[in-house]
């Protein structure tokens, strides 16, 4: 279908763009490599407390926290890689063309997910030395790391695309992204919250989708309503990126 | 390949606020195989009108059928058959020129080969070859605009348009940009383009729309703009003291339609038809028995036409 096509087309091109840089690779893994170094360390005690299975280390709490972390700084911070686009007239000068613009953004989206799975795929293999346990679980954990990558990718470009400035744009992710970080239990799981803050956090999607991730990571608890809520959230996502594109009229800035 | 009938576009800044008018009811007619221009000066509503008939800008009212397709309800139809050339470009300059031609064929449903095939051709026939894959960072302001054109010929449009084609080009560049419109337009591609130039205006268009606070003030070829104004003018040198002699008798012929004595030595002399005049004139100052020092004659450029039409010279309408 042409439409599979064009997304293809487009994230063969975004792709073409990180070949061409693979240091970024790494450089998206900086911030999540401290945590995993310089913060995990420090949660050594509470792996083995507060009801996870038997033999669980703190790793397997920790990583899958992580792993969220990493989607929403990679992903959502993206929409400035977008800003450049339109500075230079690629976007406009795409737009004129047949393709659709849902798969001119779905391909960014799609090469920006994959590349944060592959960062993911590497911050864990540098954790299974520090003891982290590796489940099959994490195969579907990957896939909704690929969907939440696409929705957050699609946010970012959203935003981009309704901000077109980088000064208006850096606060606004900031300020969004740290307290969702915060209330969805990354560092340390939301069960060990009073109840007013477990509460609160219940209304942050990625609450649960990162108590998904934990349980497929663990193989032990209940991932379904995090896959839902994840599968729902980047959906969602998708649709505001889409409507934005195709309701903003002027695709370039000056 | 062109037909608009009072195609108008407003701005809001907010939703309260009043709607800025850019394009305020534009009629145009462009025919197949002409190289049409939109002259104004920055803010005129050039760019805005460009926008709306390459499907990029929806107009507040009024329509547009380009290549035989409705800009607003067959955006796609319209877009497989128009090439658009912005005016900051469109490149990005981490890819290479293949690259992106490559990608513009492709976008147009090419095979990949079809495209690699076209985008070869292309760079050929502008001489890019040499440079096709290296970075476009590194090209020059020229070339990158060439590339531009070129891209906006890869799916062989039937329309060509142009924003600014040459706004901050270098002379030996922009006369090489000039050649290649030509080349276009030689080869069958209809072309409309803004420009705030009058050199471009004169030299590429077939006809031109002068534009103006949203409006058309004039359009017609360029011969036809500046002869509608005035005519043409011949500035004669004479001995000191002649062209107050002679200047009533001149006054006093059939094809002359005023004269000033600019200063004691030169006589400005209007006429419809200066290639015909001049012989007269010659004739008859001879007849008077006066030498003729130099003699220039001078036809009405598009500036006065712009001026005449809208009531500012070019070079400040904008401001």
């Amino acid at each position: 279908m042409r439409f599979f096509s064009d997304v293809r087309l487009t994230y063969a091109r975004a792709f073409r763009a990180v070949l061409r840089e693979p240091s970024w690779i790494i450089i998206g893994l900086g911030q999540p490599l401290f945590y995993l170094y310089l913060f995990g360390p420090l949660l050594d005690k509470t792996g083995s407390t507060r009801g996870w299975p038997a033999g669980t280390s703190s790793w397997d709490v920790f990583v899958p926290g992580l792993l969220v972390q990493l989607v929403i700084f990679n992903c959502a911070f993206n929409g400035f890689a977008l800003l450049s686009e339109m500075r230079q007239g690629v976007l406009e000068r795409l737009s004129v063309t047949p393709i659709s613009r849902m798969a001119l953004l779905l391909g960014r989206a799609g090469r920006d997910a994959t590349l944060v799975v592959v960062q993911g795929a590497i911050l864990v293999g540098l954790a299974v030395p520090l003891g982290l346990h590796l489940h099959p679980g994490m195969v579907v954990a990957a896939l909704i790391l690929l969907a939440l990558g696409i929705g957050l990718s699609c946010l970012g470009y959203g935003l981009a695309l309704l901000l077109r400035s980088e000064d208006a744009l850096a606060p606004v992710i900031q300020g969004v992204s740290l307290p969702v970080l915060l209330l969805s239990g990354v560092f340390l799981p939301l069960t060990l919250a009073p109840g007013w803050l477990d509460d609160t956090a219940e209304a942050n999607p990625l609450r649960h989708t990162v108590d998904a991730v934990r349980a497929l990571m663990l193989g032990d608890g209940r991932a379904w309503l995090g896959i839902v809520v994840t599968l729902a959230l980047s959906l969602a996502l998708v649709v505001f990126g889409t409507r934005r594109f195709n309701n903003t009229e002027d695709l370039r800035i000056n | 390949m062109i037909s608009t009938h009072a195609l108008r576009r407003e701005f809001r800044r907010s939703k309260r606020a009043e709607p800025v008018v850019a394009v305020d009811g534009i009629d145009l007619t462009v025919d197949a195989g002409e190289v049409f221009g939109l002259l104004g000066p920055n803010g005129a509503g050039k760019s805005t009108t460009m926008r709306m008939l390459t499907t990029l800008l929806p107009p507040t009212s009024g329509t547009a059928l380009v290549a035989g397709h409705d800009v607003a309800r067959e955006r796609s139809a319209v877009r497989r058959r128009i090439g658009f050339v912005a005016q900051g470009g469109g490149t990005d300059a981490a890819e290479t020129a293949r690259s992106e031609l490559v990608m513009q064929g492709r976008v147009f449903g090419m095979s990949r080969a079809d495209a690699l095939a076209r985008a070869n051709q292309l760079l050929d026939r502008f001489s890019l070859t040499d440079a096709a894959d290296r970075r476009l960072g590194t090209w020059s302001g020229g070339m990158r605009r060439r590339l531009d054109i070129a891209i906006g010929l890869v799916n062989s449009p039937e329309l060509l348009l142009l924003d600014e084609p040459t706004t901050g080009l270098d002379p030996a560049s922009r006369a090489e940009v000039w050649a290649e419109i030509r080349a276009v337009r030689d080869a069958g591609t209809t072309i409309l383009l803004t420009t705030h130039y009058l050199e471009e205006a004169d030299e590429l268009c077939d006809r031109v729309a002068i534009v103006h606070k949203g409006k058309v003030a004039r359009t017609g070829s360029p011969d036809d703009l500046k002869s509608q104004v005035a005519g043409d003018s011949i500035v004669v040198t004479l001995p000191a003291g002649a062209p107050e002699t002679v200047a009533p008798t001149v006054r006093e012929q059939p094809w002359c339609r005023g004269a000033d004595e600019v200063d004691d030595r030169t006589l400005r002399v209007y006429v419809d038809d200066g290639s015909r005049a001049v012989t007269d004139l010659l004739r008859l100052l001879d007849g008077l028995s006066t030498p003729v020092v130099t003699l220039t004659l001078t036809r009405p450029s598009l500036d006065d036409v712009f001026l005449t039409a809208t009531g500012h010279p070019l070079a400040v309408a904008g401001v």
